[in-house]
């Protein structure tokens, strides 16, 4: 990290370590929790994830033995929750790339005692989103491989490389297959640091783990030229998922799904979304393991910053959408969005607006970009308005579209919910294992960052 | 004899094994059962209760059991094994038989494979049917299948055979017993069958005092009762809607339920069908309550009580000068209903010779003979309405019934035989029948499925179903016909005409000896020939029956009718009308038909109490409260359902629900209203209504049901529609009903050459009446999913009959608009399928390949018509084996988790191609591929066929400039194309 190291914006923020913190100190707060017993507040969590977890498993056999008519799809809402629920995990998923790799090639140092955590967040994220596109489908035991471009006895043919589902399953399992690459190389050196501090069997498997790292000289020079190339990959799959996410809906025919808008409005919406829950997470987790002095104000109140960034984008994209609307004339796509507003699920609309463009205004306020409990607060109804974001997108464009003979409505079922909570428990459940036995922050990065602070106080200022 | 082995078990070793407690315990009930259970000395093989003999004997019957499954033949049709004339395994065979719904017979053409009945078709050469059916006729063949339908004899429930009733039918029936048969009483529903009318006169003379009793709930006695008071016999009335330029329609719902329908509907559709913006239509003005599909079709419908519709009659006589009586009366809205009779009675008076009045069954006898004078004065008797000597039986069915009922309380009747029909729920609630029908010493009941009468008889006989019994019947022209089995009976069921023959003791008393030999009898030599030739067509030459030719002293006939026709009071009424589903409540258990919503109110499994909404507003009820309907201190809760262009103060009540001794998939559903009817007030009655206070959840396939949008209050254009006179001055009008702006493609287009497969529907032919759903229900082995599916929108119908309100929203008009797959050229389905399960052929249709779909319902999601269906479980889990049969072994039935559609019946292209090839054809002809909706509907509202070719029909028809693509701006390129809407409407009504 020697030239990271020396870049001068990183001395601008003296602050990104707090305390008196010193290389073993480092090490240690960071180790310790995956050496020592977790606190009772683990075991709490614990205790909540794990049964909600086993809920998802239930509902899923529930769902594959019977069929997809235990959830509320219907015609005309061929997709509900399940893609809902598949889209907002997938935009959560993009704040851990965007943190590890944009911001990691804009040298914004200040990502290093975060970025650990959010790209475990982004691979616990994709693994809940995968589950729906695979479990949505009438037939998942042909789905699981029939959508992959294979040799196989039945189809006898390419797939249909026209279909934007297609697209999403290369898209999310190439953006799956990198992110967790990036993530295993930037876990390699701290790994070994695990494992030089562990014995016996702990040793031996950290020492498997960390492919035999040594912390030569020669190791970081390669090291860190494989991670700024995989931080260059990534880059590119930020945008490129959600853009092709973003292409199931607006390479359609149906009015409120069929825009151009979407691409760069879904990219907006899923780093808005994934900064939310990032801080989310973030604050549970320094509280838990009292991190302040790792993960300071600093950080957080960064992270706020972009949600109001992202957050404005998202609602000018909504406001772009009605006047394009309007501007288009076009009697059905006036209709869809007039719909949104004022039909019958205009509740979700207007809880979408609340939670997305209204709750982000207060970041405006250094006082609350700064206070724990009030970001807290704001990011869980972000994550609620972008959950919506998407509702309305799938579900109020597909129950009044064209026709008004088969306009519908859709509620979910048990099934829905418990779906849906169950894969918040999955993801609950893997963040706290990794939380338990991982390295939640860049060891090695924070000493790097760290570098500078001690080397700044040495120079007398 | 029967003696049971015994196996003591202090003697044997080992564990003790037994079946019930009552077996445990020795009980002589169990031994009794036992021996019921193995009769006829089976246990004699085993005289010593040896191990030994045990287990040879369990051996033996182990070995025999296989031969429980055999039946001997006795003389039925020929078996499979002998071979069947023109037979070739894997090809289906039509034979051509007939089915009656009340009395009347429609000519059928059953497609059977491998002996297995699978789908009804209209038989061409049948004068009433002309090729197509109605949507009861098409559900035939589920209740064939039912698994719930009466199995084998019983006798107050415990389990007899054919054998003991006979046995006791011998002795019953016998002159020694019943002496003259004063105390025999015969309950039956209408029939035209001639072979059954020798049977009874053959039994008439074995017993001179028994009274065989015809009784129908969807009763059409008024309408012979009607002539009988016009021109002193009862006569049938033919109306030929084909050659009348005005029809006035007087709470007749003649394209419904109120006729034969398929004749009528055929008959009014070529008076509606327009070639060009020169051509005439017919114009059509409706009086009624209820919304019927003839409103529907109606070009100036008024909504009226149905107790005002007499009063309405009497108008139009009055205003046509005809009879000159004194009567003024039109109780509800005069402004309205004075104009339209006075633009009525002028028009018909132009058009004399050329136009109908014609009242529906529901209106008393003084309004059909009224009816009939007005024809007569208007020169329409022998040119647009002719008269015949019914097929049916002519006498007050009502009276019949009240009488058989006091005879039953006097305790005159000693032996009560009801031959089908299901009197107990059908006859009015007044006259209490299950009560009256326990006073019989004893009672038979032939009944096809358990009901409510079946369960309260002593003898519990199953009857045969149309298709696997002999028999014969009229149509209402007189025709007759063979109705010939098309499969042995499955459970052992006999036709009302062989038991009719037991208690006439017949010696030839098998439905096919009677019915041949009374035929043999009318054709003398020729009758082999005759008999052949008959069952082939379908129908017996020479059987028309000749037009009588009645004059009425108009003057006369007038003032002997005019005191009846009183005006109404005002106030609530109440109106019976024949579901569209159930009918009398004989297809309650047919979920092909409870699943078919509704023409008009597009409501499934259940019936309501229909209103308007100023009704329900002076009542206090919205659609779903549950209304306390009261007629005469009889009351029934029935949910409400508020209906767009209902008379205001008038419930209408539809029949056949609420059954409560039905098979599984009736039982319960909807609420009886059969208990209110009161035989003094059969068809409509004064009554009162009140909520009380409980709601019911009704379900519609239907939820925005008109073509505005909510909130901002704009029409789409989805059914365009135009007047006669529109139309004529602007021939271009559907061309400019929507601006296509100019569609760029992105790809090279696909260069549709040789046969491609397009259609046209007319919706001006259409009438919405569900025959061609039901038909492709059968066609393509469409499941039923239950009201708790279709609730949450998973109904899997094929083709579904938007209907849609415009206008006024307390007197709209409506449109119906069938939606079916339209085959885009540019099909957004196909282009999302990440597995490409659903592709185009070379032929431009728009298949599904079943076995590669994976179910990701983003084809779905992306149509813009929302036509295809998707299978969220698995509908077909619960199918008993009966059921199984009834499959098209032609068509793939899905599994859950794949979608399905529309697909232009490709089996039948298929089936049609490959006969061809194999006869060296290389092109089909026009017409040689018909879609199961094409073929059924009795509008002739769906045209098929090769676009490509500029002579076929399709392709003419795609040339009128009506012609219309729905949705053109999408670039998508259906192949279905609709024909825009006309109506014709009288200048005098709107403009004044």
């Amino acid at each position: 990290m020697a030239d990271l190291a020396l870049d001068p914006r990183a001395e601008l923020n003296p602050t990104l370590v707090q305390g008196d913190a010193t290389y073993a100190g480092v090490t240690d707060a960071i180790s310790v929790i995956t050496e020592s017993k977790p606190p009772k507040q683990w075991y709490y969590a614990m205790a909540v994830a794990i049964p909600l977890a086993g809920l998802l498993f239930f509902c899923l056999g529930y769902l594959v033995i019977n069929g997809i008519g235990v959830w509320g799809n219907n015609s005309p809402v061929g997709w509900g929750w399940d893609i809902t629920n598949f889209v907002w995990w997938i935009g959560i998923g993009h704040a851990g790339t965007l943190i590890s790799a944009i911001l990691f090639l804009f040298r914004q140092r200040w990502r290093t005692s975060i970025n650990r955590a959010a790209e475990a967040m982004t691979l616990f994220a994709v693994a809940c989103a995968g589950i729906y596109p695979l479990f949505h489908t009438g037939r998942p035991w042909r789905a699981a491989y029939w959508l992959f471009p294979m040799p196989n006895e039945l189809l006898g043919m390419w797939q249909n490389f026209r279909s934007p589902l297609m697209w999403d399953v290369f898209a999310v399992s190439t953006y799956a297959t990198v992110s967790a690459l990036f993530w295993y190389v930037g876990l390699v050196p701290d790994l070994a640091t695990l494992r030089d501090r562990a014995k016996g069997l702990r040793q031996q498997i950290f020492g498997i783990l960390s492919l035999g790292w040594r912390g030569s000289a020669r190791q970081w020079k390669h090291y860190e030229l494989a991670y700024l190339i995989l931080a260059g990959l990534s880059t590119p799959l930020v945008l490129s998922v959600h853009s092709i996410v973003s292409f199931d809906f607006a390479t359609s025919v149906i009015p409120g799904w069929h825009t151009t808008i979407f691409p760069p409005y879904f990219v907006a919406g899923a780093i808005f979304s994934g900064f939310a829950m990032v801080i989310t997470l973030m604050v549970l987790a320094r509280w838990v393991y009292n991190l302040q002095h790792l993960i300071t104000i600093k950080h957080l109140e960064n992270m706020c910053k972009v949600i109001l960034a992202t957050g404005m984008i998202v609602g000018f994209a909504y406001g772009t959408e009605f006047f394009i609307a309007w501007y288009s004339a076009n009697q059905y796509e006036k209709f869809a969005f007039i719909n949104r507003a004022f039909g019958p699920y205009a509740w979700a609309y207007w809880s979408m607006i609340a939670c997305n463009v209204i709750s982000p205004q207060f970041f405006w306020f250094k006082k609350v970009r700064t206070s724990i409990p009030a970001m807290f607060i704001l990011a869980i109804f972000i994550n609620i308005g972008m959950w919506f974001e998407r509702f309305v997108i799938i579900a109020t464009s597909l129950h009044r579209d064209f026709l008004p003979s088969s306009w519908g409505y859709f509620s979910p079922t048990w099934v829905d919910v418990g779906t849906f909570a169950g894969t918040m428990g999955l993801f609950l459940t893997l963040f706290l294992l990794f939380l338990r036995f991982l390295p939640a922050i860049a060891i090695s990065e924070v000493k790097g960052v760290l570098h500078n602070q001690l080397v700044s106080k040495k120079g007398g200022h | 004899m029967n003696q049971f082995v015994h196996i003591n078990p202090t003697t044997t070793t080992g564990r003790k094994y037994w079946r019930s407690l009552n077996q445990l315990s020795g009980t002589p009930e169990f031994k009794q059962w036992v021996e019921r259970e193995f009769p006829e000395g089976a246990a004699d093989a085993a005289s010593a209760g040896s191990r030994r003999s045990l287990l040879k004997l369990m051996a033996a019957s182990f070995g025999l059991a296989g031969l429980a499954a055999c039946r001997r033949p006795v003389e039925k049709i020929l078996p499979h094994a002998k071979g069947v004339e023109g037979l070739i395994h894997g090809k289906p065979l039509h034979y051509a038989t007939v089915a009656t719904v009340g009395g009347a017979a429609t000519g059928l053409m059953v497609e059977t494979h491998e002996g297995r009945p699978t789908k009804v078709e209209g038989n061409e050469k049948h004068p009433a049917s002309l090729g197509a059916t109605s949507a009861h006729m098409q559900a035939l063949v589920l209740s064939l299948y039912d698994p719930d339908r009466t199995k084998g004899v019983r006798k107050a429930g415990a389990r007899s055979s054919w054998d003991e009733f006979t046995a006791w039918a011998n002795g019953e029936f016998s002159a020694e017993k019943q002496g003259d048969g004063a105390g025999l009483r015969i309950l039956a529903e209408r029939s035209s069958s001639p072979s059954l009318k020798s049977v009874r006169e053959q039994l008439a003379k074995k017993f001179p005092k028994a009274q065989w009793v015809e009784y129908d709930s969807v009763n059409f006695d008024n309408t012979r009762l009607g002539t009988q008071l016009a021109f002193g016999q009862p006569l049938e009335a033919h109306y030929a809607y084909d050659k009348a330029d005005v029809v006035v329609a007087l709470d007749a719902d003649f394209l419904g339920l109120d006729s034969q329908s398929i004749l009528p509907v055929k008959q009014f559709s070529s008076k509606r069908r327009v070639s060009s913006h020169e051509s005439k239509i017919n114009r059509l003005y409706a009086a009624e309550s209820n919304y019927t599909v003839t409103g529907a079709m109606a070009d100036h419908r008024l909504r009226l009580r149905a107790s005002d519709v007499g009063a309405l009659a009497v108008a139009l006589a009055k205003e046509l000068n005809v009879g000159g009586g004194e009567l003024k009366v039109l109780s509800s809205k005069p402004g309205a209903a004075e104009k339209f009779v006075a633009a009525v009675a002028k028009e018909l008076a132009a058009a004399r010779g050329r136009s109908i009045v014609v009242a529906g069954p529901r209106q008393p006898k003084e309004v059909h003979a009224l009816v009939a004078l007005i024809n007569q004065a208007l020169g329409n008797t022998g040119e647009t309405v002719t008269y015949t000597a019914p097929v049916v039986g002519a006498d007050d069915s009502i009276a019949a019934v009240k009488q058989l009922v006091a005879d039953l309380n006097t305790g005159q009747v000693k032996t009560l035989a009801v031959l089908g029909g299901n009197p107990v729920y059908t006859l009015p609630g007044d006259l209490n029948f299950a009560g009256a029908m326990k006073k019989a010493a004893s009672t038979v009941v032939l009944a096809a499925e358990e009901n409510e009468t079946w369960a309260a008889a002593q003898w519990q006989l199953p009857e045969a179903h149309p298709f696997e019994a002999w028999g014969d019947a009229r149509a209402l022209d007189g025709t007759a016909s063979i109705q010939q089995p098309l499969v042995a009976p499955l459970y052992y069921g006999k036709p009302a005409i062989e038991v009719a023959a037991m208690i006439a003791g017949l010696e030839k008393a098998s439905a096919h000896e009677i019915v041949k030999s009374y035929w043999s009898a009318q054709w003398g030599a020729a009758a082999g020939k005759t008999w052949n030739l008959s069952l082939y067509n379908g129908f017996i030459e020479g059987t028309k029956l000749e037009a009588v030719q009645p004059a009425a002293d108009i003057a006369k006939v007038y003032a002997s009718i005019a005191p009846a026709l009183k005006p109404a009071p005002a106030g609530l009424e109440v109106v019976f009308y024949p579901g569209h589903s159930t009918y009398d409540g004989r297809f309650a258990n047919n979920a092909w038909m409870q699943e078919a919503p509704d023409p008009m109110t597009k409501l499934v499994w259940d019936n309501a109490a229909l209103l308007s909404a100023a009704t329900a507003d002076k009542l206090g009820v919205t659609t779903g409260s549950i209304v306390n309907v009261q007629v005469g201190g009889r009351g029934a809760g029935v949910a409400v359902m508020v209906m767009p262009g209902h008379a205001d103060d008038s419930i209408s009540l539809t029949l056949g629900y609420g059954r409560a001794a039905c098979g599984r998939v009736g039982r319960g559903v909807g609420h009886r209203v059969e208990f209110v009817r009161a035989a003094a007030a059969f068809h409509f009655a004064q009554a009162s209504a009140k909520p009380n206070g409980d709601t019911y959840e009704l379900v519609t396939t239907q939820e925005h049901h008109t073509l505005e949008e909510p909130i901002t209050g704009k029409t789409r254009p989805i059914v365009l529609e135009a007047t006669m006179e529109q139309y004529h001055h602007h021939p271009d009008h559907f061309e400019h009903a929507v601006h296509v702006p100019e569609v760029v493609n992105m790809f090279e287009q696909f260069e549709w050459t040789g046969q491609q497969w397009g259609m046209t529907i007319d919706l001006n032919a259409c009438t919405g009446c569900n025959a061609c759903l039901v038909a492709c229900q059968a066609e393509n082995n469409i499941p039923v999913v239950g009201k708790d599916q279709v609730k949450r929108g998973r109904e899997m119908h094929w083709i579904r009959l938007d209907r849609y309100f415009t206008g006024d929203q307390n007197d709209p008009q409506v449109v119906n608009q069938p939606m079916a797959c339209v085959q885009c050229e540019n099909a957004p389905c196909e282009s999302v399928c990440p597995v490409a399960a659903t592709a185009h052929s070379p032929e431009g249709l728009n298949d599904m390949a079943y076995n590669r779909c994976v179910g990701t319902r983003y084809c779905a999601n992306n149509c813009p018509y929302k036509v295809r269906r998707f299978n969220f479980l698995n509908w077909n889990k619960d199918l008993a084996e009966s059921q199984k049969m009834m499959f098209n072994p032609d068509v793939t039935v899905r599994m859950r988790g794949v979608m399905e559609k529309c697909n232009y019946c490709v089996q039948r292209i298929q089936e049609v191609k490959i006969e061809a090839k194999a006869n060296n054809r290389a092109e089909l002809k026009d017409g040689d591929v018909k879609s199961a909706c094409q073929q059924v509907c009795p509008a002739d509202a769906i045209v098929f066929g090769n676009i490509n070719d500029p002579n076929s029909k399709v392709a003419r028809m795609k040339k009128q400039q009506r012609d219309y693509i729905l949705l053109e701006e999408l670039n998508i390129k259906p192949r279905t194309s609709y024909l825009g809407k006309l109506r014709n409407p009288n200048p005098e009504l709107i403009h004044g």
